[in-house]
């Protein structure tokens, strides 16, 4: 079996935009998760017992549950309904509804481990609430989630390939469409492997460094 | 000849040398003890001579024979005679205290089970803990699994026995209990090589005391010289400091 | 609509279309509990090779730390893709099956390599150094010491991967293995409303994973409990 990279490899700005829009998803499905993760853990702790219930069967709800078929769900389901998204937007939303509820877990992990002690020291030193969140709270809090988060987020980043099933462009759209046309299926695959090795690497990297020094977390690399 | 006879070592962590012409002679049934300060290099010394370290330079003898510690058949034979009691006693926390005690006779060292079987039951006895050989190390108090420890290490048979700061990890009321363990087998003419804080014991208990700072022996003779008559200024200003508690 | 959604479910759930979600179901289950399986025994030699010391094992381990390393930064779906196209250019003639098998293994060893490895390496080093003075070959202090007070911290992320395994499962569906989500796919092509087609299929996804990940948790709090056994 020989392989011919040259194809390939001479179509890497297309696969490197491919890698982009994958990320452009991560980034976005993580953003808006975590902002539904925040709300979510929020009720959890101080919310009204109904609006626990429903958050919690949301969350077992999807993380029981593939992503794939969610996205399925809402990409095939919703039409019936009226509602059409488009490829992009029901990968979007299908991530962001996934994200939410792992991003959740993480956070409410968060919640939880704030020490009492510390904060009954700062309300002893005369701390207001809203430094005792800016000084004891928070730089806790943001140290214990980064590593789970970090993980989560190179997760979705992996995560991101399954859009090529829907027509979404991103790396593994591109890759499946160069290999359709060149026939170099292994050659392509391959390549697109050790992008997402790539990017997956990049992106601990940097996230190890905020990490290091915005949240005094420390995450493995390799 | 000296069961242990021990010419110009040297040892080193990487670029910082930790210990230096360390000369030392051990005679068969001494009990050999080793007090200096933090960082003096006692415990390096140990786990050079256990194979733990491996020397730079110098030569280690047993029983006449020399020690190479490159070789891990000489490491593996020296092993084999020797027994090293740790100061986080080490032991294994998934075994009972019997089971810590057989299990480096009868599955490592082949020796038949019924026999290895009542050698430790009568050792555990002899350290006071016949009645807990059910028990798991984290059921017990830190002077019961130190002397366990020292249990395990007997099973051995061993010609040296090495102790290193078995007493530093113990709580103050738990100390008397092990060092009574170790005035008992002192009793027996096992040769020992102690590593020590507890200086009224050391000068009790030991032949020699070898007094050691900034990784060479500065001193070394019997405890009556060394207390109460050192020669070196080091070890003079390092005992008024220590006797003054 | 509630009339025709009535006679709908009942269609649905006829005999046949009951049929071939349940075969779905069960080749998703063996897909995921081969893949676990395997992927555990897999990973366990992975894992011992990567915790030897010796020089010469030193190749093999920086090959077990390569392969945990690239399978665990590799999508699911281009795992399968390459292995799928990897084995048609091979003239190696493996049914669809058979290669969702065989990706399943090769990911799972490596994730369960990781959580394995990292068990071995939880235990406190002194237990590694009491049984070398004690001349305890590498694999008799695995043996007696080690493996037995790692297999707690093995389990629970253990579990946790088998859980979000059964999920990523789904994605065999895309090279042709009649799983789970493809038997949704053909009764969605059949004509059936994709409300209750994939309402169903989420449904039975659920079913097999939840009682899993609650096992998962009990095991955890009960191994938190008692100690180093």
């Amino acid at each position: 079996m020989t392989l011919h990279f040259e194809p390939i490899l001479q179509q890497w700005p297309y696969l490197l935009g491919g890698a982009w829009l994958s990320l452009q998803i991560a980034v976005l499905a993580f953003a808006f998760g975590m902002v539904i993760g925040l709300v979510c853990a929020s009720v959890l702790r101080y919310g009204p017992v109904f609006l626990r219930r429903a958050v919690t069967a949301y969350v077992i709800f999807a993380t029981n549950t593939p992503q794939l078929v969610q996205i399925f769900f809402l990409f095939f389901a919703l039409p019936e309904i009226g509602v059409t998204l488009s490829p992009f937007t029901a990968v979007l939303i299908g991530a962001t509804f996934n994200a939410g509820a792992y991003l959740c877990e993480i956070q409410r992990a968060g919640f939880n481990s704030v020490r009492l002690m510390e904060v009954e020291a700062a309300e002893v030193l005369g701390f207001s609430t809203m430094q005792i969140v800016r000084h004891v709270i928070l730089p806790h809090v943001l140290k214990v989630m980064f590593p789970p988060l970090s993980n989560q987020f190179i997760v979705m980043t992996l995560g991101t390939s399954m859009a090529s099933i829907f027509g979404v462009e991103e790396l593994t759209g591109r890759t499946y469409n160069l290999s359709s046309q060149t026939y170099l299926s292994v050659e392509a695959f391959s390549v697109a492997a050790v992008l997402y090795i790539a990017i997956t690497l990049i992106a601990t990297f940097a996230l190890a460094i905020v990490g290091r020094y915005v949240c005094r977390a420390k995450i493995k690399v390799l | 000849m000296p069961q242990l006879e021990i010419v110009d070592l040297k040892a080193s962590y990487g670029p910082h040398t930790v210990l230096e012409r360390i000369n030392l002679s051990v005679e068969k049934g001494e009990i050999v003890s080793l007090i200096g300060p933090s960082g003096s290099g006692k415990s390096t010394l140990l786990r050079v001579l256990t194979g733990l370290l491996p020397p730079e330079h110098g030569t280690v003898r047993l029983n006449g024979k020399l020690v190479n510690y490159a070789d891990k058949a000489a490491v593996h034979a020296l092993r084999s005679e020797i027994a090293i009691v740790f100061q986080q006693y080490n032991l294994f926390q998934n075994m009972t205290v019997l089971d810590n005690v057989m299990i480096t006779p009868t599955r490592i060292k082949g020796w038949p089970r019924k026999q290895v079987e009542e050698h430790a039951i009568g050792l555990l006895t002899r350290v006071g803990l016949g009645h807990r050989l059910k028990a798991y190390p984290d059921e017990l108090s830190g002077g019961q699994q130190q002397r366990v420890a020292i249990a395990r290490a007997l099973a051995l048979k061993p010609n040296v026995l090495f102790l290193d700061e078995v007493t530093a990890a113990l709580d103050p009321e738990l100390v008397t209990e092990v060092l009574d363990t170790v005035r008992a087998l002192a009793l027996e003419g096992i040769t020992m090589f102690i590593v020590s804080h507890e200086m009224s014991f050391v000068r009790e208990v030991s032949s020699k005391v070898v007094f050691m700072a900034g990784g060479h022996v500065i001193e070394s003779g019997s405890p009556q010289q060394l207390f109460d008559a050192p020669q070196e200024a080091r070890t003079r200003e390092f005992v008024g400091k220590i006797l003054r508690h | 609509m509630f009339a025709s959604s009535q006679a709908e479910i009942a269609q649905l759930f006829s005999f046949y279309n009951l049929l071939l979600l349940l075969e779905g179901f069960a080749a998703t289950l063996v897909l995921s509990a081969l893949g676990c399986f395997a992927g555990f025994l897999a990973g366990f030699v992975v894992a011992i090779v990567r915790v030897t010391h010796s020089r010469a094992m030193a190749p093999l381990r920086a090959l077990a730390f390569a392969y945990c390393f690239l399978f665990r930064r590799i999508p699911f779906l281009v795992t399968l893709m390459l292995v799928f196209f990897a084995s048609q250019s091979s003239k190696a003639n493996l049914s669809t099956f058979a290669v969702a098998s065989l990706s399943v293994c090769l990911i799972a060893s490596a994730y369960l390599g990781e959580i394995i490895r990292s068990g071995l390496e939880s235990v406190h080093g002194n237990q590694w150094e009491a049984a070398q003075t004690m001349n305890f070959s590498t694999f008799e202090t695995l043996r007696f010491v080690i493996v037995p007070q790692a297999w707690r911290v093995v389990v629970p992320p253990t579990f946790g991967f088998f859980v979000m395994f059964i999920k990523d499962t789904a994605l065999a569906s895309q090279i042709g293995v009649m799983e789970l989500t493809s038997a949704g796919k053909v009764l969605t092509n059949k004509g059936f409303s994709s409300w209750l087609v994939y309402g169903t299929v989420l449904a039975l996804y659920f079913v097999m994973s939840y009682p899993l990940s609650r096992l998962g948790k009990r095991l955890e709090k009960k191994l938190a409990a008692t100690r180093n056994r």
